[in-house]
């Protein structure tokens, strides 16, 4: 049995624990709600994650991004072992001969188990490489000594390492979904704002406006905008069009979410309240409007990610997007197109595999958000 | 159905097409250089000692009237449009429209199919997901459906085509074996097709299977928890009927909605999936059009993917008011 007092005091905690939980920020509680969302965790941890090493991508690297071997093309992803004549040992690779098949003169690799190249911590590259773009290094996080090779995912025609490319490609990747929201959330803001808050003709123009973009088919859009490009563009021109290109379709959902956000508020008793103690425009907009619809901005705009990484990769893919020497997933899976290579050299569909884990940490992630944009549901 | 709300849809129909018409002109005068450029480059990497003069190119330019006004160029193309002429592609030598004709055939037909799998996989599997909501299965379909809607189309084909090579042997490239590839129509040849037919309408279907579920899963969920379905399970009714009665429809009103959608979606995602797959569909023309710069094939395959889409949601609009008298009396009441 429980004494009275202890009863009495556990009563007192959880009325204080209560107070916070009514006290607390709508942030606040958006917060406790996001971090509850497991999915949503490991969509926020992986893409940690992925951005760190795409920003790090020099030091997480094997190779350099373009440093080839004409005795390795095609090679097939190294197998790291740990055992080693029937014993446990710290991970290594095997040497690898390249030779031919005396019969049909295809390329094939032997692996010699005579040479045992161990993988090595903080190794020094062949190659210089940029840190963050600015200092130049040539620690590498793993590696192996020469002559031993390690291709964790293959090599492509030229003999140059998958899994390095993958990194590299990552900062496009990556970056372009970002720039690309970035982008289509000012348009989006700014004409869905004026669409929600002015309403009358301007709010009808652009609604068909809306409709009428997202009738037109995405692809096939995309493809004949991409293609209009000249194809010796510097490629920061290039990348930059290619998000223009990217939002022109993607903005209109954001203007939508704003729109109806703002109509929906604008009729709230607090809004009506500040236009009667004589707020004028700009503080109701940014004092009670955004703050307001600002959760569900954020919900959209992270599900807005993934497609725009989507339409960059199907666009490069088939060649109208980014090009060479430009490295992004879509780029990489652009050697994967016809039959030949995907029966031969399946590794290089692994950027493939990154772009949809990418997408799917995107949508859990969203999909956490979602649920913690309303947080009194 | 109202018939104002019909012809209301109908005017803003063609507004939107002519719109379409517009943009699609504009789209395709974007690129540097026009066809007689292309005309010109090819025949001077052709014999590089020949010299062009100015009035030879020129003249090459009046040949396929790119000298006049642009609007000028316009007005008279869409004129020719709506008399269903297309105009010659400059690349092939041939009318626009016996070329798109075959090929939107094609990519219609195996669009159509994949609407009509979609809904055989999905409707089945989401009304299971929403009546065992939290089971192990309704997981399975949910995080399948997760991992579906995350990978491009393209890279499933891709990877269909390596499992496929690698298990069973087979090329599942192409819809047509070489002998009937540049073959007339004949029913071998439709027999041909139909054998190369499962693999891209699975891929396809497989792609929008994921959506649909989604959406019908929760638009179900939502409908089973309503007052209705609780008064109709205490007053005895038995569950098969007072599932089907009901909910099931009410819920297909978003997937009716999204019909609309799923036709544009359809029609341009099988465009990537129809290159890897070298389909003789509309996708692989319309990349190498545009690439040529053949100015009037692009505009035609465009004009008709963008006008299928924009004719595929007045349709899913007069569907939607077909099926669901709540829409159709607001409709009544406000017009």
């Amino acid at each position: 049995m429980n004494k009275p007092d202890q009863i009495i005091t556990a009563g007192r905690k959880e009325t204080a624990e209560q107070e916070k939980l009514y006290a607390a920020s709508s942030w606040t509680l958006m917060r406790r709600k996001f971090f509850k969302h497991k999915l949503a965790l490991v969509g926020l941890t992986g893409l940690a994650v992925l951005y760190l090493v795409a920003a790090f991508a020099g030091f997480f690297s094997v190779w350099g991004t373009f440093q080839r071997s004409s005795d390795h093309v095609f090679a097939p992803p190294t197998r790291v072992r740990i055992f080693h004549d029937g014993r446990l040992v710290r991970p290594f690779v095997y040497g690898l001969v390249p030779g031919r098949d005396p019969e049909t003169l295809r390329k094939l690799f032997e692996i010699d188990e005579s040479q045992v190249y161990p993988i090595r911590l903080f190794v020094r590259g062949e190659e210089e490489y940029k840190l963050l773009g600015l200092f130049p290094a040539r620690t590498r996080l793993f590696g192996v000594d020469e002559p031993g090779k390690l291709y964790l995912f293959g090599a492509d025609h030229l003999g140059r390492d998958v899994y390095s490319r993958i990194l590299t490609g990552a900062r496009v990747s990556l970056s372009v979904g970002l720039v690309g929201v970035a982008l289509s959330f000012v348009i989006g803001a700014i004409l869905g704002g004026i669409s929600g808050f002015f309403g009358g003709t301007v709010d009808l123009l652009i609604q068909r406006l809306i409709e009428f973009l997202q009738s037109l088919p995405q692809i096939p859009l995309w493809m004949a905008l991409a293609a209009a490009v000249p194809p010796r563009f510097p490629p920061v021109r290039l990348y930059f069009l290619v998000t223009v290109i990217l939002s022109i379709v993607s903005w209109t959902e954001l203007a939508r979410v704003v729109r109806s956000k703002i109509i929906q508020l604008r009729e709230e008793d607090y809004v009506v309240a500040a236009r009667i103690a004589a707020a004028n425009e700009r503080r109701i907009i940014t004092r009670h409007l955004l703050p307001g619809f600002m959760s569900y901005l954020i919900v959209s705009l992270t599900l807005a990610v993934p497609s725009m990484i989507l339409g960059e990769t199907a666009l490069s893919f088939i060649g109208v997007g980014l090009k060479p020497p430009v490295v992004s997933w879509g780029v990489l899976l652009n050697q994967a197109q016809n039959f030949r290579t995907v029966a031969l050299q399946p590794w290089l569909l692994i950027p493939g595999l990154f772009v949809v884990a990418t997408v799917l940490l995107f949508n859990f992630m969203g999909d956490g958000l979602r649920d913690a944009a309303d947080p009194y549901h | 159905m109202p018939v104002n709300y019909v012809l209301q849809r109908l005017l803003y129909m063609v507004v939107t097409l002519l719109l379409l018409s517009a943009a699609v002109f504009a789209i395709i005068q974007l690129p540097e250089g026009d066809y007689a450029d292309y005309v010109v480059n090819s025949l001077r990497t052709a014999s590089p000692n020949m010299a062009f003069s100015e009035e030879q190119e020129a003249l090459i330019r009046a040949r396929y009237g790119l000298d006049r006004p642009l609007i000028v160029q316009y007005f008279s193309w869409l004129g020719n449009v709506l008399k269903g002429d297309f105009g010659v592609s400059f690349f092939w030598q041939q009318p626009v429209s016996e070329l798109i004709g075959e090929r939107i055939a094609l990519t219609a037909t195996i669009s159509f199919i994949t609407i009509i799998l979609v809904y055989a996989i999905a409707i089945p599997i989401g009304i299971y997901s929403a009546t065992h909501q939290y089971s192990v299965g309704d997981y399975a379909f949910t995080t399948l459906g997760f991992v579906g809607l995350a990978t491009p189309n393209f890279l499933l084909a891709l990877i269909f085509m390596w499992l496929a090579f690698r298990y069973l042997g087979w090329n599942i490239t192409g819809l047509f074996s070489t002998r009937f590839s540049d073959a007339p129509w004949s029913f071998a040849k439709v027999i041909d097709m139909l054998k190369h037919l499962p693999a891209p309408v699975l891929i396809l279907a497989t792609a929008g299977t994921a959506s649909v579920i989604r959406v019908f899963r929760g638009s179900l969920l939502d409908e089973l928890r309503k007052q209705y379905v609780i008064t109709a399970r205490a007053k005895g009714a038995p569950e098969r009927s007072l599932l089907f009665k009901y909910p099931v429809r009410v819920a297909l009103n978003p997937i009716v909605a999204s019909l609309g959608g799923l036709l544009p979606f359809l029609l341009s995602g099988s465009a990537l999936t129809s290159i890897v797959l070298a389909l003789p569909t509309t996708g692989p023309m319309l990349l190498n059009a545009l690439l040529r710069q053949d100015m009037l094939l692009a505009a035609g395959f465009l004009l008709m993917l963008g006008a299928l889409g924009i004719i595929g949601v007045f349709i899913s609009d007069l569907l939607l008011v077909a099926i669901d008298p709540r829409i159709r009396f607001e409709k009544k009441a406000a017009g």
